[in-house]
């Protein structure tokens, strides 16, 4: 096939796709399209990726999604306020309870709830251990993409396990906590418990120094991640995306310092900031930030006041508020999670509205992707950390 | 010099290996069927019913009010309510769940059934071996499978069903006190106009006292 003839085919199949080619092929060979997913083991889930290949280069990146669509806005919108919360706890299953308290902050605008004083505290460290806990996952994940199998990802779960054993012991439920409510957390904690957290905490600079140790000057994972998917800061604002992705190209966006919800202001910490903006500084960012809620976890831990853990004027059951409308949006381990909220006065939300970090920022995929091997469009992915369950919802 | 990253890798993974032999802390994974964590105190798996006394029919303290059946999210409760009425336990009459299903294939495990219980009916359990070969029959647990004593709920959630108790007990009390004023009141009336009459009304709270004791 002549190159002009192999243009005029790439032309044709090009109408259609969202985006304008961007990466000329320069072979006579003939473009090669592959699905990889729905169930290929590095798309985190139901995730499909129809690329169109140059031998092994990317020309064409278009992520399919909508396997694990289980119509949660709908849903939110058929129920009451209460009945919606265990849902939240489903859409990015491994932080449930920063979704708890992104769907909790919405409703609290809502209906001018306040919240108690250590309910806050309460909820920033629930919120905090889960960014360890996240980060420490898709660190593994991320390096079990690469193709370390096994020692670095069980060294994250042993981590995780401690975490999620401390929320079994709080809230009931390893991973569906289904913790918190409008106007407070469901229930509170003992002192034993703030003890254990206590010593988990203290337990988390070894496994980071371990961590750090382990992989950050190894010299595969920087030939691996070093100048791949490159995400310009312009496109990142741009495209919308939040998290460590955004901040990765340095950017300089936490909703914690940026919203100043909950009693954020309260804490000394610092957000990490990346140069390059490629694999290995989104990798190093979540390694920084870990440290960075650690040290927020130390403050919480050490000046955690007593009182009440909801507001006495809440009300769980029949809540009813007036009619208006509302934006909850917390820094979630993912990227800015939001919730919109519209009432009309009953007892079920008239619009019920999620924006979920990992589906915006999978819109600068492609971007990241072309001109790159196939092999390194899993890493992307990986470094993008999506949860499936959030994205389709 | 090219490699030293990896060295320092693979020289954490060596004290891991070697350190698993010495330290029980680095020993993370549980041989699952033959061994078995204990479960935490708050664990929550799938609801069931309390009941007090020996009898779980009689003893049930749910009294139909299916509250739980509209706020639970997935809606997997059904209940019916019966057409008579029992004594609850502080002797009132009450109507009891005729029919009390749920479904284990959609139950999620929020505890909101719990949250909104203004009865201390239904609890969560700890039992998380639920599978069965029964696909459809098996999966559906009605009221007599649901039913579990206040002792069992005591064994499972310790601090929590004592809670319960002393609540319930101080309602109790209250009650019984309103009952035993009231008593007095009819009693005191009842000298007033005979001396006679009084027998009759000073027994009436013993009764009361017999069916508060179960």
């Amino acid at each position: 096939m002549t190159n002009s003839a192999t243009q005029s085919a790439i032309n044709t199949q090009v109408e259609g796709w969202n985006r304008p080619r961007e990466i000329e092929p320069d072979g006579d060979n003939e473009l090669l399209e592959v699905a990889m997913g729905p169930h290929h083991p590095s798309t985190h889930g139901v995730f499909r990726m129809d690329v169109a290949l140059d031998g092994e280069r990317i020309i064409r990146l278009k992520p399919v999604f909508g396997y694990l669509h289980r119509n949660h806005e709908k849903l939110g919108e058929g129920q009451t306020y209460l009945a919606s919360i265990p849902y939240t706890d489903r859409l990015d299953y491994i932080c449930s309870l920063t979704n708890n308290w992104a769907y909790a902050l919405a409703v609290e605008k809502l209906g001018g709830i306040e919240v108690p004083e250590r309910a806050e505290y309460l909820r920033v460290i629930v919120g905090e251990l889960t960014r360890v806990q996240n980060h420490a996952l898709s660190v593994g994940f991320l390096i079990q993409d690469m193709g370390a199998s096994g020692t670095p990802l069980m060294y994250a779960f042993r981590e995780r396990e401690k975490i999620l054993d401390l929320f079994e012991q709080l809230t009931g439920s390893r991973m569906m906590c289904n913790y918190m409510r409008f106007g407070g957390c469901r229930v509170d904690a003992s002192a034993e418990w703030l003890d254990g957290v206590r010593k988990v905490v203290a337990g988390l600079p070894a496994f980071a120094d371990e961590y750090e140790a382990l992989l950050c000057t190894n010299e595969i994972l920087m030939a691996r991640t070093q100048g791949v998917g490159i995400l310009p800061p312009e496109l990142a604002v741009n495209a919308g995306a939040t998290g460590p992705l955004l901040r990765a190209s340095g950017v300089n966006y936490d909703l914690r310092k940026v919203d100043h919800y909950s009693i954020y202001d309260r804490f000394d910490f610092k957000v990490p900031l990346g140069d390059h903006g490629d694999v290995y500084d989104r990798f190093m960012i979540r390694l920084l930030e870990l440290r960075q809620s650690i040290w927020i976890l130390e403050q919480a831990l050490k000046d955690i006041p007593g009182g009440p853990i909801m507001d006495p004027k809440a009300k769980i059951r029949g809540f009813r508020p007036k009619p208006g409308e509302a934006y909850g949006r917390i820094e979630a381990p993912k990227g800015e999670l939001g919730f919109y909220l519209i009432s009309d006065g009953g007892p079920n939300p008239y619009r019920y509205r999620v924006r979920p970090p990992s589906l915006i920022n999978l819109t600068v995929l492609e971007d990241m992707c072309l001109g790159q091997n196939v092999a390194d469009v899993v890493l992307i992915l990986g470094s993008v950390d999506i949860v499936l369950g959030e994205v389709d919802r | 010099m090219l490699g030293e990253g990896i060295l320092k890798g693979l020289a954490e993974t060596a004290k891991n290996f070697a350190g698993s032999y010495v330290s029980k802390e680095r020993l993370t994974t549980v041989q699952y069927p033959e061994e078995r964590i204990p479960t935490s105190e708050s664990a929550r798996v799938f609801p069931f019913l309390v009941y007090d006394g020996p009898d779980w029919e009689a003893g049930l303290r749910c009294v139909a009010c299916q509250i739980c059946e509209k706020e639970c999210p997935p809606k997997c409760i059904y209940i019916e309510k019966s057409k008579d009425k029992k004594p609850d336990y502080v002797g009132k009459l009450q109507i009891y769940p005729a029919r009390f299903d749920i479904d284990v294939s959609v139950c999620m495990s929020c505890q909101i059934c719990v949250e909104v219980c203004p009865f201390e009916a239904i609890k969560m359990d700890v039992e998380f071996e639920l599978s069965t070969d029964d696909r459809f029959g098996g999966l559906l647990r009605n009221r007599q499978h649901l039913a579990k004593s206040n002792e069992y709920y005591h064994q499972i959630h310790p601090t929590e069903a004592s809670e319960v108790d002393a609540r319930l007990g101080e309602e109790k009390a209250k009650l019984e006190a309103k009952a035993k004023a009231a008593a007095a009141a009819a009693a005191a009336k009842a000298a007033a106009p005979a001396a006679p009459a009084a027998k009759p009304a000073e027994s009436t709270p013993k009764p009361a006292e017999g069916t508060d004791k179960q």
